[in-house]
């Protein structure tokens, strides 16, 4: 079966730069440049860019939307105003996660949901089966590209002002007129900038202009794992609940959202497994799908470029997760012990 | 710094990427530059133990970069009589000198005839070609 990978508007300016693409979600992506290692440095220390116009893009407005959206995802939409932004998942009646997502609060009846790439189809047809009198679901990915930029001097190289993070504001680089979005995916400070998709190529050009090291998904998914947050489709997923995924903090338990019901009950019963961060104590890099023992399962595993061990992201019998208790995880059939640590696995030392 | 590319023509090749340096009744055996591109930088190194027997064409150990895991495939046979500690304790260094610091065993031959089967130069070159 040919299967044609869809390109972001940045596809020439990667090829320009020397990267190497690999197919990500139905899309052909960078993984890296010069490396992965240099480009999470890069970001830990000073600044990188990522491409990820593959992600979704979601429109919710009407008069109805914010009871639609306080229906459909877990966090309280109603803490939002027009300039916030938050964390949150669209959950299934089993309490699962069908995807987590980032909401911004564009005017007092219009709202944005950015969507994992893979998810976008799902994410909209859930939406819009639950779509109420007075709130309009659209599908805007098309029309915008995405770049995140981040690190320590991210704002300061784009010449824009710092603001809190999970806020939002209308903002310009260089003549390019963007949405600033203070969110991020690395445990840094920084922005994800929303462009009209046509702007993409010389947004891209004046961030690279301004000393911005280009990063790929490899160092994306480094830099993210070291502070714990999880990819969907990876470490969380509509087979595990919420609150065993560790997510409980953006489920709003006194709303009445889908699986709400579901989710306290994990919650008073306490979960059967958990999402642990850990980090191995012997030389071994953890992966995906491999064993811990004692019934538990890596998620996410890589090398940590910043601690130089291997770590990983993985679910272990509750009583199993507390930070300190030993693991052994089977690396291609030899056993390798590792400790459960507190989240997030890296912390900047200030 | 990442080497750029090359294949020296003395040393002989296997299809899987790896090479041996035939010296006398041993071999240094490595991997050579398309397969550490091909991967990125290397960030471990599990190789097997001196004493340890290598078979042809079978898995001896093991190198990963961030984000991949790659199978060492013996292109002789033999005896494990020293391993490179240097690339252990550094595994990038088989980036930077693939050749040269970065060889990863060296073995006792068993069998000196299967040098045979092994491919040149210009043969390693048209698998890469390929690849």
């Amino acid at each position: 079966v040919a299967t044609t990978l869809r390109r972001t508007p940045l596809y020439e300016k990667h090829v320009e730069a020397g990267a190497k693409l690999v197919p990500f979600a139905g899309w052909e992506m960078p993984v890296q440049y010069q490396g992965v290692i240099a480009e999470h440095k890069a970001v830990r220390t000073d600044a990188g860019v990522f491409d990820v116009a593959h992600m979704g893009e979601l429109e919710v407005e009407g008069p109805t939307a914010g009871r639609l959206l306080q229906h459909v995802l877990s966090n309280d939409v109603t803490k939002l105003r027009p300039g916030d932004a938050q964390y949150t998942l669209l959950t299934n009646e089993q309490g699962g996660i069908v995807d987590d997502l980032i909401v911004y609060r564009l005017e007092d009846c219009r709202y944005l949901l950015v969507v994992n790439a893979a998810n976008r189809d799902t994410d909209y047809e859930a939406i819009k089966e639950r779509e109420l009198r007075g709130s309009d679901v659209r599908d805007v990915s098309d029309e915008y590209a995405l770049l995140a930029v981040q690190g320590p001097k991210a704002i300061d190289r784009l010449g824009l002002p710092h603001a809190k993070a999970f806020t939002w504001a209308m903002g310009e680089v260089d003549g390019v007129e963007v949405m600033v979005n203070y969110t991020g995916y690395t445990g840094e400070e920084g922005v994800e900038l929303a462009c009209m998709a046509d702007d993409a190529p010389e947004l891209w050009d004046a961030i690279l202009a301004r000393g911005v090291t280009p990063c790929g998904l490899g160092a994306r998914d480094t830099l993210r794992l070291e502070v714990c947050y999880p990819l969907h489709g990876n470490d969380i997923g509509p087979r595990w609940d919420a609150i065993s995924s560790g997510l409980g903090w953006v489920c709003a338990l006194d709303t009445d959202f889908v699986g709400a019901d579901v989710l306290r009950d994990v919650k008073s019963r306490g979960p059967e497994r958990k999402l642990v961060a850990f980090r191995m104590t012997e030389q071994a890099i953890p992966r995906q799908g491999m064993a811990i023992e004692g019934g538990g399962e890596v998620t996410s595993g890589s090398l940590s470029p910043m601690l130089e061990v291997g770590i990983g992201l993985g679910y272990v019998p509750a009583g199993a997760g507390a930070p300190g208790t030993e693991l052994t995880v089977d690396v291609r059939g030899r056993p390798r012990r590792g400790e459960v640590v507190p989240k997030p696995i890296y912390k900047r030392e200030e | 710094v990442a080497a750029s590319e090359s294949y020296p023509e003395e040393l002989l090749y296997n299809a899987e990427h790896d090479w041996a340096r035939i010296e006398g009744g041993e071999a240094v055996l490595g991997i050579t530059w398309y397969a550490a591109d091909s991967l990125g930088e290397l960030v471990h190194f599990e190789p097997p133990a001196p004493g340890d027997s290598v078979q042809k064409g079978r898995s001896y150990g093991e190198v990963e970069s961030v984000k991949a895991v790659s199978e060492l495939i013996a292109p002789l046979s033999g005896e494990v009589v020293q391993v490179n500690e240097k690339v252990r304790g550094a595994p990038e260094t088989v980036n930077e000198d693939p050749y040269g610091d970065g060889w990863l065993v060296r073995i006792k031959l068993t069998d000196p005839a299967e040098r045979d089967s092994l491919l040149d130069v210009e043969a390693y070159r048209a698998v890469v070609a390929e690849s």
